[in-house]
């Protein structure tokens, strides 16, 4: 199994590689360079030349990318054009937020569905079921952002049970207290985004119950007298689980696509949020430096799926 | 000469019907059957005919909301029929064994074979963890595995189709149950290894004096395995006695078409025989007069009776319908083989 890790993991190497160069022409075909806003309009534009060739903005592309390549590789991004402060230490701050929050929202996702999953297919076509598709049509049919905001006025604005702005309370003193307000401001957010999520992992869960129910094993396994409650979780459940396990490593993709909706209609101060203000302030460092992130993200969550499958589906460990 | 005790299985007046929008059709009409210690019973016919549907009536597999069973199917004294769930989890892998025909879909992929075979003692015997798996190796032994030990730590995909149908095997004869169903045990295997496959079989049922059920359309491993052969037809048994007067002296049309469209390997230039028509589906089987009437259309219609009855033409020789007496072939019921 250890060399079928080790072999996925040199894999990534030649697809980081090819990701950054990606984002390293995204980055110069975007307008503007390092001197705009930052310099004084009236200063003689050969003065701002000169300091282009210092920076070495005239050196051929591939000596650029491997300059850029190398300070990537020393943690430096570049300063944001907007902020005025190193790009690493703008989502560094950010990433912890979005972190905690797409933690609690894995949790509540799974610990949402998985049952939802369990009873659906277990119940194929009895009320239980139907009433677990009818909140699976709702939760999939509305957007995003009006689930949001609905559930916002519900819950913050009716009820008033939940902070419905920012991640922790600027009242909050001492280390308890901030802990605590950082995770009532998550609840609501977390809650609402695992709804939304919760959505694919139920549906996966159930046809794979109400597929593997009829399958030929599961025969073999009644026809040895094996009681009926034991052939649903040894057997057909074992099975569904599969899929939902492969899941798992590429929620991060979604998780992080989702970050920008739920952290804009919360304000909340994550990556997704500063991924949507970035572009409308056209802050290209602090974009390409997301874009580069994001995209590692991914091929790290793809790697999560890929090692949890050859752990538990034995078919995959081959070789 | 016969005990009481020697009948394993007492088959009768069985009806399983299958609900088709909102109706319930038979796929297995009237059927009565026997079956003895030592004995093999082979049921034969073409796909559709209702073999599977004995076998799973027998162990009591089926859509419990979409199958009607009536009739009985008396297991010493017992009838399986409407037999309640956790009673039947006793006998079913302890007294009744089943062996499925495709070997990897019967085998579940996430779990060592090892592990599927001990389950089965598991819920039937009181044997701990080290004795199962000693058992197990015994077992893996006995169905002639090689390297019984690596074996028991494979998972199905590692097998090949002959060893995955011997674990399947090993799993239905790990409690010695006194009836053993083979639900068409080699269509998946190589012809090499279906020879393997049915010797094992034969050896298991001399060693443990064992019934079994053989269920299969091959009428080569009729021949070369059964002792008793029910022929069956639209869902009904249409001719019944033992292995050598069905293949000698068969009387029932449809067993004498079936063996007449075996190809006969020493005689290359003979064009392939084929019966008429197709079995009909279950929906549109005709419930009344001779079913098989509509694949001799030759025969008048005087010939078969209006509601065909069992006969016993001779000792242990039974025949539906009294079409057999005229029947003869049609000279021109030819395909020219390709």
């Amino acid at each position: 199994m250890w060399k079928t890790v080790l072999r996925r993991v040199l894999v990534m190497i030649p697809q980081l590689l090819i990701l950054s160069f990606l984002v390293f022409v995204l980055a110069k075909m975007m307008p503007g360079d390092p001197f705009t806003g930052q310099i004084n309009p009236n200063l003689d534009p050969k003065q701002i030349i000169r300091l282009k060739h210092e920076l070495g903005l005239y050196d051929p592309v591939p000596v650029q990318y491997t300059r850029w390549l190398v300070n990537l590789f020393h943690g430096d991004l570049g300063q944001s054009y907007i902020q005025k402060v190193p790009v690493t230490s703008l989502i560094a701050d950010r990433a912890v937020n979005t972190f905690w929050l797409s933690l609690l929202t894995t949790v509540l996702t799974y610990v949402l569905a998985v049952p939802m999953g369990i009873i659906a297919g277990r119940h194929q076509d009895e009320w239980q079921d139907q009433g677990i598709q009818i909140f699976n049509y709702i939760t999939f049919a509305i957007p995003g952002f009006v689930f949001y905001i609905l559930g916002i006025w519900l819950f913050g604005f009716v009820l008033g049970w939940f902070p419905i702005t920012g991640s922790v309370s600027a009242s909050a003193s001492g280390f308890w207290e901030v802990v605590g307000s950082r995770f009532y401001h998550m609840v609501l957010p977390a809650l609402l985004f695992s709804l939304i999520t919760t959505t694919s992992i139920v549906q996966y869960l159930r046809t794979g119950i109400v597929d593997n129910k009829v399958e030929d094993y599961v025969r073999t396994a009644r026809s040895k007298g094996v009681p009926e409650n034991v052939v649903f979780d040894k057997h057909i459940l074992r099975n569904s689980l599969l899929p939902i396990a492969a899941f798992m490593g590429t929620t991060i993709t979604d998780l992080l696509g989702g970050s920008m909706i739920i952290e804009s209609v919360f304000s909340y101060p994550g990556m997704g949020k500063l991924f949507l203000d970035s572009i409308s302030e056209r802050d290209y460092t602090t974009l390409t430096a997301l874009i580069l992130l994001f995209g590692i993200l991914t091929l790290v969550g793809n790697l999560l799926s890929d090692i949890i499958m050859s752990i538990i589906d034995p078919r995959i460990r081959i070789q | 000469m016969e005990k009481q005790s020697d009948l394993l299985l007492d088959i009768q007046h069985l009806h399983t019907g299958y609900r088709l929008q909102g109706k319930f059709y038979d796929a297995a009409d009237d059927v009565n059957l026997t079956l003895k210690r030592d004995e093999i019973l082979a049921i034969v016919g073409e796909s559709g005919c209702g073999k599977s549907t004995i076998a799973s009536s027998i162990i009591g597999l089926y859509d419990h909301k979409n199958t009607k069973v009536t009739g009985d199917i008396l297991y010493n004294e017992l009838n399986l029929v409407g037999l309640n769930e956790s009673l039947f989890n006793k006998i079913r892998g302890d007294k009744i064994g089943m062996i499925f025909q495709d070997p990897l879909a019967s085998l579940n992929p996430l779990m060592r074979v090892g592990e599927q075979v001990a389950e089965t003692l598991y819920y039937h015997t009181d044997m701990k963890e080290a004795a199962r798996h000693a058992r197990v190796i015994e077992l893996f032994n006995q169905v002639g595995m090689p390297k019984p030990e690596e074996m028991y730590r494979m998972y199905p995909h590692e097998l090949s189709g002959g060893l995955r149908q011997r674990v399947v095997i090993a799993m239905a004869i790990a409690c010695k149950p006194e009836i053993i169903i083979a639900d068409e045990p080699t269509t998946a295997l190589d012809v090499t290894i279906q020879a393997q496959i049915l010797d094992l079989l034969e050896d298991i049922q001399k060693q443990s004096h064992s019934g079994i059920v053989l269920i299969t359309h091959d009428l080569g491993v009729v021949a070369e395995t059964a002792d008793e052969v029910a022929v069956m037809y639209a869902g009904q048994v249409v001719e019944k006695a033992d292995v050598k007067t069905i293949f000698e002296h068969p009387l029932h049309p449809y067993t004498r078409s079936l063996l007449n469209s075996m190809p006969q390997s020493d005689d290359e230039s003979e064009d392939l025989h084929v019966i008429q028509g197709t079995v009909p589906s279950l929906k549109y089987m005709p419930r009344e007069g001779d079913r098989f009437a509509a694949r001799i259309p030759w025969i008048p219609a005087s010939d078969h009776e209006k509601e065909p009855a069992v006969h016993e033409v001779e000792p242990g020789h039974w025949v539906r319908c009294t079409c057999w007496k005229n029947f003869h072939f049609q000279a021109d019921q030819k395909v020219s083989g390709e």
